[in-house]
C-alpha cells in the first residue's frame, strides 16, 4: 500500500524531480570546479583586477547611500522605541551592533546581488550563446579559470572590504541623526559607540560579507555560464542569478549568526 | 606524404531525440584542405565541435595526430588546442578586449609576449586579412558583420596553428572580400603547412580552397572526391546541391 503510493509519487512526480536532482548535481559540480579552479594557478590577475574595480570600486555609492541611510533610520526607530523604556542612551550601541552585524552586511550584499550578480549573469550568458566561451576553449584557455575564478575571489576579497566601510557610514548616519536631530551631546554619542565597540560584532558581519559575496559570484558565474537559448536565455540567467543570491544570502545570514551567537 | 592529421571513425552525436551524426567516418590528410558541404542544420559546425572537444559525442572516435580526441581531460585539450585554431561561424569575438586583443589573445595568454610586439604581430595579421591598423583599437561591436568576420580569421590563423578549421568563412562577405579570404586560407594551408577543414555553403569558394570534398547528408559523409571528381559525379545528391535545384532527392524540410 505504502509502496504504491511511492511509486505512484514517483511516476506522477519522476520527470521534475529527475531533473531536480541532476540539476543538483549539476550544481554541486559547478561549485566543487569553481573552488578547485580558485586554488590552482593559472591566475588572471589581469581579470582579477577588473572584477575588483566592477564589484567593489563601483559599488562604493550604493552601498555608502544604503548604509548611511539604514544607520540612520535605526537611531531613529530606536531613540523613539527606547524612549518608553527610559533607555535612550542605549541609541548609540543599538545603531552600532545592528549596522555591524546586520544591516552593513546584508544590505549591502543585496544591493551587490542585484548591481554585480546580474552583470555577471548577462556577460558570461551572453559569452554563452555567443560562442565566446568556446572560443576561449580553442585559445587553449580554460574558461572557468578566465572567468568564473576571478569573479570569485573579487567577490571574496571585495565584499569585506566594502561592508567594513558600509560599517564607518552606517555608524556615521546614525551618529548624524543622534546628534543634529535627537539632540544627543556629540562627545557622549562617540564615547558610547567607541565604548560598545566588540570586534565579535565586526567580525561577524566580515564573516558574512565574504560568504555572500562567494554567493552573489557563484550564483552570477553559475547561472550564466549554464545558460542556453538566446537572448531570452540570458534574461532568465540574470534573474535566476539575483533572486537565487538573495534568497541564499538571507539563508545563510541566518545560519552564520547561528553559528556566532547562539549558546 | 598522405600522413592522417585527423581520423574520424563511426561517429555519432544527438541532441536528445534528435539525431545529428550519425555514422560519420572521414579522413583528413596533413597539409590537406577539406571542404566539408551540406544542407543548412545538418550538423556541419556539430562536426567541428565534436573535434575540438567541445562537444562530446555518444560512440565513435576521433584521433587527431593518432591521439583520441573523444574524452580526454583538461590538460589534454589546452594541449590539443595550441595546435588548432578556428573561426566561428558567428565570429565569437571577445567584446570586452580590443580588436587586437582579441587577435593576439594567443601571444598575451598563453605566450605571455610583451605587449607593444603582440600588438605590432597583431596589426601585421589584421592586415593580412584586409583591416587596416586603425581597426587594431576598436572594439569588436563598433565592426560591421564582415570586418568581424575578418578579425575572427585573423584570431585563428595568428598563432599559427597547425590545423585551422574554419565555419562558413565567406558567409555575409562580397564577392571580392570572400576571394581576398579564399586566398588567405589557401596561403594559411599552403604557407604554414597547416590542415584545414572549412565548412561553407559557397561552391565557389569551395572549388578554390579544396583538395577534396566531402558532402554530409543525414549524419553521415555520403560522397567525397576532389573538385575534378564532384564535377564529373552522377550522385544525384551531390548534382543537386551544386546546381542549387530544389527539385531532387533532398527534401527541405519544413
Ligand atoms: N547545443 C545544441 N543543443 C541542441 N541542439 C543542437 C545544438 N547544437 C546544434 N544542434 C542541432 O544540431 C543540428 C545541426 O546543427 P549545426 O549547427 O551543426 O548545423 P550546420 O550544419 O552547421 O548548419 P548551418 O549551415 O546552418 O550552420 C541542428 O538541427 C541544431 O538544431
Ligand atoms: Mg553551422
Amino acid at each position: 500500500m505504502f509502496l504504491t503510493g511511492i511509486e505512484n509519487f514517483l511516476r506522477r512526480q519522476g520527470k521534475p524531480l529527475v531533473a531536480f536532482v541532476s540539476r543538483l548535481g549539476e550544481f554541486s559540480t559547478f561549485v566543487a570546479q569553481a573552488v578547485y579552479n580558485c586554488l590552482t594557478p593559472p591566475f588572471y590577475g589581469r581579470n582579477l583586477l577588473r572584477q575588483i574595480l566592477d564589484m567593489g570600486f563601483y559599488s562604493l555609492p550604493v552601498v555608502g547611500l544604503t548604509t548611511i541611510f539604514a544607520g540612520m533610520v535605526i537611531a531613529l526607530q530606536s531613540y523613539s522605541g527606547f524612549m518608553r523604556f527610559g533607555a535612550e542612551g542605549a541609541v548609540a550601541s543599538v545603531v552600532l551592533i545592528s549596522v555591524t552585524r546586520e544591516l552593513a552586511p546584508v544590505l549591502s550584499a543585496l544591493m551587490v546581488a542585484g548591481r554585480i550578480g546580474a552583470a555577471m549573469a548577462a556577460e558570461i550568458g551572453t559569452m554563452r550563446v555567443t560562442e565566446q566561451i568556446d572560443a576561449l576553449t580553442t585559445l587553449s584557455t580554460n574558461p572557468f579559470k578566465y572567468l568564473v575564478t576571478p569573479r570569485i575571489w573579487a567577490g571574496l576579497i571585495v565584499m569585506p572590504v566594502l561592508v567594513l566601510i558600509g560599517d564607518v557610514i552606517g555608524i556615521f548616519g546614525g551618529y548624524v541623526v543622534g546628534v543634529y536631530k535627537l539632540g544627543f551631546n556629540p562627545a557622549n554619542y562617540v564615547n558610547s559607540t567607541l565604548q560598545n565597540l566588540q570586534s565579535i560584532d565586526i567580525t561577524t558581519g566580515l564573516v558574512k560579507a565574504a560568504v555572500f559575496g562567494f554567493i552573489i559570484s557563484l550564483m552570477g558565474c553559475y547561472n550564466g555560464y549554464k545558460s542556453k537559448g538566446g537572448a531570452q536565455g540570458v534574461g532568465t540567467a540574470t534573474t535566476n542569478a539575483v533572486v537565487s543570491a538573495s534568497i541564499l544570502i538571507l539563508i545563510f545570514n541566518y545560519v552564520i549568526t547561528e553559528l556566532f551567537f547562539s549558546k | 606524404m598522405s600522413e592522417t592529421k585527423i581520423k574520424i571513425r563511426n561517429l555519432h552525436k544527438s541532441f536528445g531525440k534528435k539525431v545529428v551524426l550519425d555514422g560519420v567516418d572521414l579522413d583528413i590528410a596533413k597539409g590537406e584542405s577539406l571542404v566539408v558541404i551540406g544542407g543548412s542544420g545538418t550538423g556541419k559546425s556539430v562536426l567541428i565541435k565534436c573535434i575540438q572537444g567541445l562537444l562530446t559525442p555518444e560512440t565513435g572516435s576521433i584521433l587527431v595526430d593518432d591521439k583520441e580526441v573523444v574524452g580526454i581531460d583538461e590538460q589534454e585539450k589546452e594541449e590539443l588546442h595550441s595546435k588548432m585554431g578556428m573561426l566561428f561561424q558567428g565570429g565569437a569575438l571577445f567584446d570586452s578586449l580590443l580588436v587586437w586583443e582579441n587577435v593576439a589573445f594567443d601571444m598575451l595568454e598563453n605566450k605571455k609576449e610583451d605587449k607593444k610586439k603582440a600588438k605590432s604581430e597583431a596589426v601585421r595579421v589584421l592586415r593580412s586579412v584586409g583591416l587596416a591598423p586603425d581597426v587594431a583599437d576598436l572594439s569588436p561591436s563598433e565592426l560591421s558583420g564582415g570586418m568581424q568576420k575578418r578579425v575572427g580569421l585573423a584570431r585563428a590563423i595568428a598563432s599559427r596553428p597547425e590545423i585551422i578549421f574554419f565555419d562558413e568563412p565567406t558567409t555575409g562577405l562580397d564577392p571580392i572580400m570572400s576571394d581576398v579570404i579564399n586566398d588567405l586560407i589557401i596561403e594559411s594551408v599552403k604557407g604554414l603547412g597547416a590542415t584545414a577543414l572549412t565548412i561553407t555553403h559557397d561552391m565557389a569558394s569551395a572549388r578554390k580552397i579544396a583538395d577534396k570534398i566531402a558532402m554530409l547528408y543525414h549524419g553521415k559523409i555520403i560522397w567525397q572526391g576532389t573538385v575534378k571528381e564532384m564535377d564529373k559525379t552522377d550522385n544525384p545528391y551531390v548534382r543537386q546541391f551544386i546546381n542549387g535545384c530544389s527539385c531532387g532527392p533532398i527534401k527541405v524540410e519544413v
